[in-house]
């Protein structure tokens, strides 16, 4: 039984803990947040300049060739700082879309320029206030030429690329996009959490290159967003205790009726609550992270898993982490409520708990996968 | 990452396996037909294997090897475990004296007494108990008031104990008491280890709210009426009480606390089967939402013990982790029993007339008290909190005061 991070690995998230931290923590995510930025792009430079974009990519298209877990790590120290990078858009989608359903072609031209930077990536699916569904898609592709919009696209500002899934006559695909191409406008949105940019993203009989077969797109679109969703479960565990440490740090230090509030029983009860609900995440992350880095068939129940246990464990911390912090708490000046916004802004952007709980349930419906050893 | 064994691992798990099929037979399902015994069957056949086991030296794995154990490694206790649990054996009644009497009999016994009374205790001829909770001493052990007084070379014992495992059936039992309530609570308390046949004890099966007495978990409340202990079987100094007792329940913590019932497969077979207005429950989206949630909670604690033994697995210490195991469990077990009731809509109260009490109502009447025993949920987030987030202690009423002045009521 090895259901833990290799030592390697753990000193890559160790590595990871100590860069941001020296670049600021949460500092950086308050100057895109204060300045209305789109990304920090000289925090995205570094990053690339660690060769973390280039994780996943074979070595033969100049990458490192390295597994998921890998990713896994990094991206509980994302959370950790809210880093306000496309990291997990070009990262945990587009460059897996590539690797997973690209051509020979298509890979050789971009994947070497996903490790050197020059490209990134992100991901396109929301077209509406609803759940996207295969057959409610709007956004269509005909003879390679892509028209329609998609809404709530995560860092498009920095973006050069992107993958869409759309429809045509046969059925969802999953299409590659140049996003300098002029017939693409691409258009802030406002969004609660400002420290991470969202857009609006307009094709007008916009070239597009097939990833894949045509008609399977919604199925690949299924698969990268499970996958992602691992990914993104560490992120949501790196915040949770991120705010976590915040709360009980600010527990220790204020005194009310003459002693520290963390030592009255309805703080500290709140906290262990926070503890539970952060190590359940966390246990469901590494059911996530070997589904992920085994390709098991288990893997959707496994993200689903992840994901929705991370998403509660990261919604009640960000959460209770203001309502420790009494009036403080609601302050722009206090960190708390970038934890809050970021975790409502992770909870729905690969879907809400909702969606997530039915996939999670309809994988339990088809499958006799027993909790017991 | 990966679920396997180590090599050696694996030979300890394949010794374990070979012993085990030359001895007993494989569960069949998840019944166990020792389950349905009377208590009196029940000891019997629990003796019979434990001697089994005592012979071939599997009894007592973590024991060491002068008092006839293996010195197993943790892993290899849990392998052993994971092995036994798959077949149909009587377990139970000799946990408390192999995890917590036994232990502390090493510790504090003389060498004489450790001769007479460890090799029984292993072997399964004489069970032991602990004797510690009282009427009003629960997650406040350290005030409880059963008196000790000395008369010459022998102690007078007068008071109640309460919440004792199998007290009914034991032979000896260890025992916290109070020797001088004139000093402050935890200073003023002694340890023994006890004959339950002495005159002056008495056993009363408490009836729970299950409505079970004796059988089940077999709770008692024993009663001390001048029962006479030798000063022979005082287990550490005079005053000395409260750090033996610690330390036996540091052993018992190392039994991890998971709630034992209706869990997430038996809430799903139940909304995949169950007809619900002509269709399964399972299409019941209010349903689904809760089986998502059982889920995550039974998926987290099964991967949580997961990462605990990966760690002991590498020869580490655990982590803090396997602190929400009780907690989460209990109240999920609780949760998912009255969902199970609630499936049997306007008749889910009615008790089966040939089946008996279903696995949920029986989850659902028994959650409670596994909410309490070994720790409450409060005292179990006080753990949490204090102790893994080291957050400080609640400023506490009776400090610095004699036990005697420690107020009781208002």
């Amino acid at each position: 039984m090895n259901l833990d991070f290799s030592d390697d690995q753990k000193y890559l998230q160790e590595e990871a803990r100590k860069f941001f931290e020296k670049e600021g923590g949460l500092s950086n995510a308050r100057k895109v947040m204060d300045q209305s930025q789109d990304a920090d792009h000289e925090l995205w430079n570094k990053i690339v300049e660690l060769g973390w974009t280039a994780i996943r990519i074979p070595e033969a298209y100049e990458g490192l060739g390295l597994g998921h877990l890998e990713l896994c790590v990094i991206a509980e120290e994302l959370g950790r700082s809210l880093a306000p990078v496309p990291f997990s858009s070009s990262v945990y989608f587009f460059t897996e879309a590539l690797i997973k359903y690209g051509s020979e072609e298509i890979k050789a031209e971009l994947l070497p320029k996903l490790v050197s930077g020059e490209v990134v990536g992100t991901y396109a699916i929301a077209e509406d206030f609803h759940q996207a569904t295969e057959s409610n898609l709007q956004v269509a592709s005909a003879n390679n030429d892509l028209n329609g919009i998609k809404i709530a696209v995560p860092d498009a500002g920095l973006a050069s690329h992107m993958v869409v899934v759309a429809t045509s006559s046969q059925g969802a695909e999953l299409r590659l996009v140049n996003l300098k191409d002029p017939s693409v406008t691409v258009s802030p949105q406002k969004n609660i959490d400002t420290s991470k940019a969202f857009f609006k993203v307009a094709f007008n009989n916009t070239p597009s290159q097939l990833l894949g077969q045509s008609g399977q797109g919604w199925e690949y679109i299924q698969h990268l967003l499970d996958q992602a969703a691992v990914l993104f479960a560490f992120e949501q565990v790196g915040g949770s205790q991120a705010a976590l440490d915040m709360a009980k740090a600010y527990s220790l230090e204020r005194f009310a009726f003459g002693r520290q509030i963390g030592s009255y029983q309805a703080i500290k009860h709140k906290l262990a609550d926070m503890y539970i609900a952060i190590t359940l995440a966390k246990s469901n992350c590494y059911y996530g992270a070997w589904a992920l880095s085994a390709e098991s068939s288990e893997l959707s129940l496994a993200a689903a898993t992840a994901r929705v246990s991370s998403t509660k464990a990261f919604q009640l911390c960000s959460k209770e982490n203001i309502q420790t912090h009494g009036g403080n708490g609601f302050t722009w000046e206090y960190d708390c409520h970038m934890f809050y916004k970021r975790s409502k802004v992770l909870s729905v952007l690969l879907g809400s708990e909702a969606t997530w709980k039915e996939k999670l349930v309809a994988n339990l419906e088809k499958t006799n996968t027993l909790v017991k050893e | 990452m990966d679920f396997n064994d180590t090599p050696d691992q694996a030979k300890f798990r394949a010794t374990c396996r070979e012993w085990l099929e030359a001895n007993a037979a494989l569960k069949e399902g998840t019944s166990n037909a020792h389950g349905e015994l009377s208590l009196e069957n029940h000891l019997k056949t629990s003796k019979e294997w434990q001697k089994k086991k005592y012979d071939a030296g599997w009894a007592m794995l973590h024991w060491p090897k002068e008092y006839g154990g293996r010195e197993a490694t943790p892993i290899e206790r849990i392998i052993w475990g994971q092995e036994e649990a798959k077949f149909n054996v009587p377990g139970g009644i000799f946990e408390i004296g192999l995890g917590m009497c036994g232990p502390v009999m090493m510790q504090y016994a003389t060498e004489e007494q450790k001769n007479r009374y460890l090799a029984p205790m292993a072997e399964g001829k004489e069970i032991w108990c602990q004797l510690f909770s009282e009427p009003s001493a629960g997650s406040d052990v350290a005030g409880l008031r059963s008196k000790a007084e000395k008369d010459g070379d022998e102690w007078i014992i007068n008071g109640q104990k309460v919440w004792t495992s199998g007290a009914h059936y034991s032979d000896f039992g260890i025992l916290v008491v109070r020797h001088d309530p004139d000093i402050a609570k935890h200073k003023g308390l002694t340890f023994f280890f006890v004959d339950m046949k002495s005159p002056g004890i008495t056993v009363k099966p408490i009836k729970q709210i299950t409505g079970q007495a004796g059988s089940g978990s077999g709770f008692n409340e024993v009663y001390f009426d001048d029962v006479r202990i030798p000063d022979s079987q005082r287990l550490g100094k005079i005053g000395d009480g409260w750090k033996v007792a610690i330390t036996t329940l540091m052993n018992e913590r190392l039994a991890v606390g998971d709630a034992r019932g209706s869990d997430i497969e038996e809430a799903l077979t139940l909304s995949k089967t169950k007809d619900d207005a002509g269709e399964a429950l399972i299409k019941n989206d209010a349903v689904r939402e809760r089986l998502a949630d059982w889920f995550c909670e039974a998926n987290g604690l099964k991967y949580t013990k997961f990462r605990t033994i990966s760690a002991l697995s590498k020869g580490e210490a655990p982590g803090p982790e396997a602190s929400i195991t009780k907690i989460v469990s209990a109240n999920k077990l609780q949760s998912i029993g009255n969902f199970g009731i609630d499936a049997g809509d306007m008749a889910g109260m009615l008790i089966d007339e040939d089946e008996g009490v279903s696995s949920f109502q029986g989850a659902w009447l028994g959650a409670p008290g596994l909410r309490i025993a070994g720790g409450t949920d409060e005292i179990l987030r006080n753990v949490i909190a204090e102790r893994v987030l080291g957050l400080p202690q609640d400023p506490r009423a009776d400090k610095g005061l004699a036990f005697k002045d420690i107020p009781t009521k208002v």
